[in-house]
This record gives structure tokens, sequence and C-alpha cells, in this order.
């Protein structure tokens, strides 16, 4: 147990810093550059049913410390996540992976669920509810508290794996939504998505990205971060994952003050292939500066 | 792939908005030619990538247009300036099935990564000949550095105020070849895809978040799958491309 360590959902972590699904591929990429083994955990490219290409590109956009994608949740579908990527992490990575999984309907979700269930590299699976739900008129699932209780619920029969359910910031009151996971049978809630954004080049006087709208991501965001996973830490009794916009090692320690057991990184991986590897390296260094033992004391440090 | 920091050596003004930087420092990941680099900026969030023109005795060499602020800003920079750069991104061409007389059309910005492929061709013994294409003569760059290597340069412009009027397929008619090697701007791509007779490779161009294969933000579909440009590409096989539309 280091100064590190802390337990998300009944498994020890080295560390709290875990790449964000989508920024990390399925991990060999940055295997590539260092020892991915250092990381708490990863979570990997969100995952669906079946293969999806995604949006048309241009798929990027770049902001003022921040930038927005809208890549479509590309990925070759859970089977060959299986058959193919899984056994490649396996050579690269001995801890739990943190499986991500994406649906357009509540079977997708348990059907792709119930295949990683028994995937013994997988720890966590953590349900992105952002998509939009196909049967229900396309409204996000992550919206609508009664939707994302439901895939909740649909995901926890299948799995005795712990499940984290990743919300959306594009809502009124993400609180009411984290409480009905909770209420459905989360064992954790992970945060914040994306947020809805839009560049439109005045050259060409139309939107960059093809897709008109992306998520917007890095710095820029880590306020709202901080914000929503105070808010929701502090109305929940389960684990939190914090993210949004995390770039250093104080990022991860107020992240952690708002509530948070453990921090994803997300674009940070995008711009600097060693942003995790760092911020690990970093971490003791402001612990010590800032009068912290070890980590795991101080989650929800400021909370009320 | 390698992130390192390389000192600028000199940075100037090829044409109105096309520079050539030299920057030293570690250039072992570079591997091949038609690779790319992707260079962090100060005040920009994502980073440039721009494609290797030479790499020489620990000297990496780039051309790069000014198309938006971040280039702009690199425009300004001077000799002694320190660049955070990520090298050893992209595949890169393939020379092995080049043939005795391989024929390389550039387009604009599009140019700058032939040079490398050039001097390799011609080390290895080829004849190769080079077929330089921009909008008009005001624009032309790099027609000596080709002609130096000792290839065979035709220039092409739109508005035949230089060279031959037209464009680089235009001067392809008359060029006997045995295999071709092409970069540029899309629409040229697509019309040397329709001009050649042989097989040949492409490089392409994509908006990209990281450069390195983990966002997904640049992929296309083609005849043997999803490919990641900066990771699977930018140089694909004009066998497996798929026009979109």
């Amino acid at each position: 147990m280091g100064r590190l360590s802390v337990n998300l959902c009944g498994i020890e972590m080295d560390n709290p810093v875990i790449p964000a699904s989508g920024t990390f591929g399925y991990g060999y990429e940055f295997a590539e550059i260092y020892d991915i083994n250092v990381l708490g955990t990863f979570s990997f490219k969100g995952t669906t049913k079946d293969a999806r290409f995604g949006n048309p590109t241009p798929r990027i956009a770049e902001c003022t410390a921040g930038m927005i994608n809208a890549v479509g949740l590309q990925n070759p579908g859970v089977e060959k996540v299986i058959n193919e990527e899984l056994p490649k992490l396996s050579k690269c990575f001995n801890k739990k992976v943190m499986a991500n999984v994406s649906g357009f309907a509540v079977d997708d979700y348990a059907y792709t669920c119930e295949k990683l269930d028994k995937e013994e590299q997988v720890g966590w699976l953590e349900v992105n509810v952002s998509c939009p739900n196909v049967h229900g008129g396309g409204m996000s699932f992550g919206t609508d508290p009664k939707a994302a209780a439901e895939v909740t619920a649909a995901v926890k029969a299948v799995t005795k794996k712990p499940v984290i359910i990743k919300l959306s910031p594009n809502v009124t009151d993400i609180v009411a939504i984290a409480k009905e996971c909770e209420a459905a049978g989360a064992d954790g809630i992970s945060l914040i998505n994306t947020l809805l954004g839009m560049r439109i080049d005045l050259k060409t006087k139309k939107p960059v990205i093809a897709n008109k709208m992306g998520g917007f991501s890095g710095s820029a965001i880590f306020p709202v971060a901080v914000r929503m996973v105070y808010q929701v830490a502090n109305a929940v009794n389960i684990p939190v994952v914090g993210m949004g916009g995390v770039s250093s090692a104080e990022d991860v320690i107020e992240l952690m003050l708002a509530g948070a057991t453990a921090v994803e990184v997300g674009a940070a991986n995008l711009i600097d292939p060693c942003a995790c590897l760092n911020i690990i390296n970093d971490l003791p260094k402001a612990m010590d500066k800032y009068g912290i033992d070890n980590l795991s004391d101080i989650i929800g440090g400021a909370k009320a | 792939m390698r992130q390192s920091i390389f000192e600028i050596k000199s940075n100037t003004a090829l044409t109105k908005t096309v520079y050539k930087m030299e920057l030293k420092g570690d250039v072992s990941d570079i591997t091949s030619s038609g690779q790319f680099v992707n260079i962090k900026l100060d005040g920009f969030y994502l980073r440039r990538p721009i494609s290797v023109n030479d790499c020489e005795n620990g000297i990496l060499t780039i051309i790069y247009k000014v198309v938006g602020k971040g280039t702009e800003q690199m425009a300004k920079m001077q000799a002694g300036e320190k660049l955070d750069v990520l090298t050893g991104l992209g595949n890169g061409y393939d020379l092995s099935p080049s043939g005795d007389k391989p024929v390389l059309l550039g387009g604009g910005v599009g140019v700058p990564p032939l040079y490398m492929l050039c001097k390799k061709l011609i080390a290895e013994g080829k004849k190769v000949s080079v077929i330089l294409g921009f909008n008009t003569k005001d624009e032309v760059f790099c027609e000596e550095d080709f002609k130096k290597l000792g290839a065979e340069v035709y220039v092409t412009t739109a508005d035949g105020s230089y060279g031959i009027k037209g464009f680089v397929t235009d001067a392809l008619k008359d060029i006997d070849y045995s295999y071709f090697y092409t970069c540029g701007p899309e629409p040229m791509l697509k019309a040397v895809f329709k001009s050649t007779n042989t097989s040949g490779q492409f490089s392409f161009e994509e908006r990209m978040g990281c450069g390195f294969g983990a966002c997904m933000g640049c992929s296309c579909k083609t005849v043997t799958g999803y490919k990641r440009i900066c990771k699977d590409g930018p140089v694909l096989k004009k066998e497996e491309i798929l026009w979109e539309d």
C-alpha cells in the first residue's frame, strides 16, 4: 500500500490515475513509449455491440485550451475487442482494465457487458450513457434519469463486476441522474463526459467538424468538472471517478478534494503521450507541497 | 515515436506563405520518407502535424505553409528557439515497388515530403521524374532542390505563368514511368488516381487530434478496412483507396 494507492469499488489501485476512454485506444500505442503498468488502470476505447466506423471527417476542432471531437464511437465491436484487442493488451498490461461500453438501446448495453463480464482482465465496466437512445426518440440515455437507471439495472443484471456509470454534463440536474443510477444499483459514477461544443471556420463559413457539433474537452473544462464532481460526491454514497480537463498532479489532487476516488485523464494524453506518466511521477512532490501523506485521506476533503 | 526538444537552426521564407525550418535534435525515430512530425506551439492546444522534408546529419527539415494562427506563429520563430516535437509518426513511403523509373507528383505544400523520397530513390540508382504543381509562378518552390538531386523536373502552374500550363496530370502524359508516388490536395490526388496506369502510393492529409493513433480523429475507409491516416497512413497504396462521395 503506497501513498498513492486508492480502492475503487473493491479493487486496489497503485494510484488513482486512469487514462480516459477514447484517448488511449486499447493501450498498446502508449505501451510503445512507456510501461503502462505504472497506471492505476485505464479505460479502453468505447466498445459497442457491433463494429462502428463513426462519423465522417473532419472529426477534430481546436479550441482555446481544449478541443472538440466527434469521432462517433469508432470501434471494432465487442467480439473483436475480446478476440483481438484484449489478447494484445494482456502482453503489455498486467493489471485489471476498465472496459468502457456504449450502446444505442438498453439491450445493446446488456449484450456487450455480458460478453465483457467473462473477461478476466476486465476489472470494472464503465458504462457511457451519453449515447442517443434509438428507441427513445434519439435523446441521450444520460439526459433522462429513468433511462440512465434502466441501463444501470440492465447491466447490473448481467455482471458481477463493479459497474460505473459515466455521466454526461449536458444536463440541467446531474445530481438527480447520479442518484437514480445509484438507486438502480450502480457501484460508482464517473463524470464528466465532454461538453457539447461547436466551432465555425471563418474561411469556409461552415462548421469545422463534419458532424457540426462534438464533445468539448481539455483544460478549459476543468472547473466544470470540479463543480460537478463536488455536487455528485455530496449526493451519493458510492465512489465517484472524476475527469474533465485534468492535466497535472495538482488537478488530480483538486478533483480528489472535490470527492473523486480516482481521476481520469483524457485530452491531455493526445497532446502529451506521456501525460499520465508525468502526472504519476509528479504526485508525491505535489502531495509533499500540500502536506498530504496519503491520497486516499483527501477524498472529498472539500465536501460540505 | 519519440517526444523530444528540438532547437531551431533556421527558419526562412521560400515564398510569401511557405517557410523552411531546420531543426536540430534526436532524429533517430525518423526512419522513412513520407513520415511526419507533430509540433507543440505555445498557446495552442493541439500539435501541428508537418511532413518531413529531409533528415540528415541530425538535422530535421520541414517545409510548411502558413494557413492559420499556429503556422503564423511558427513563421515568426527565430533560430535558437526550442520546439517540443513528436517524431517518427506515420508509415511513410515504401520504396520497394518503385521499379526503375518512378515518377513523383507533388502539389503545393504536398511537394516537401517527396524530396527525401526522391533522394532515397536516386541513391538506389533509380531514374526519377518529378512533377511539381502550383497555382502561379510566385508559389513555386523546391524546383532547384530536386534538380540538384539529379531528378528530371517538370513544373506546372494552373495559370500558365511558369513551366507547363495546367495540372501535374497534364505533364504526366509525356512521361514513361514504372510506378508513382504522390502527395497534394485531395482533388489532385483523385486526378492522379484516374490518370495513372500503374500502381502507386498516395500520401493523405487530415485534421488530426493526436497524430499517433490514439484518438481515431483521422480515420478513413479503405478496401482493407478502417485506417487511421496518422498511424496506418499517411501513405496508402492505390489498390486500397476508397474515395468517398
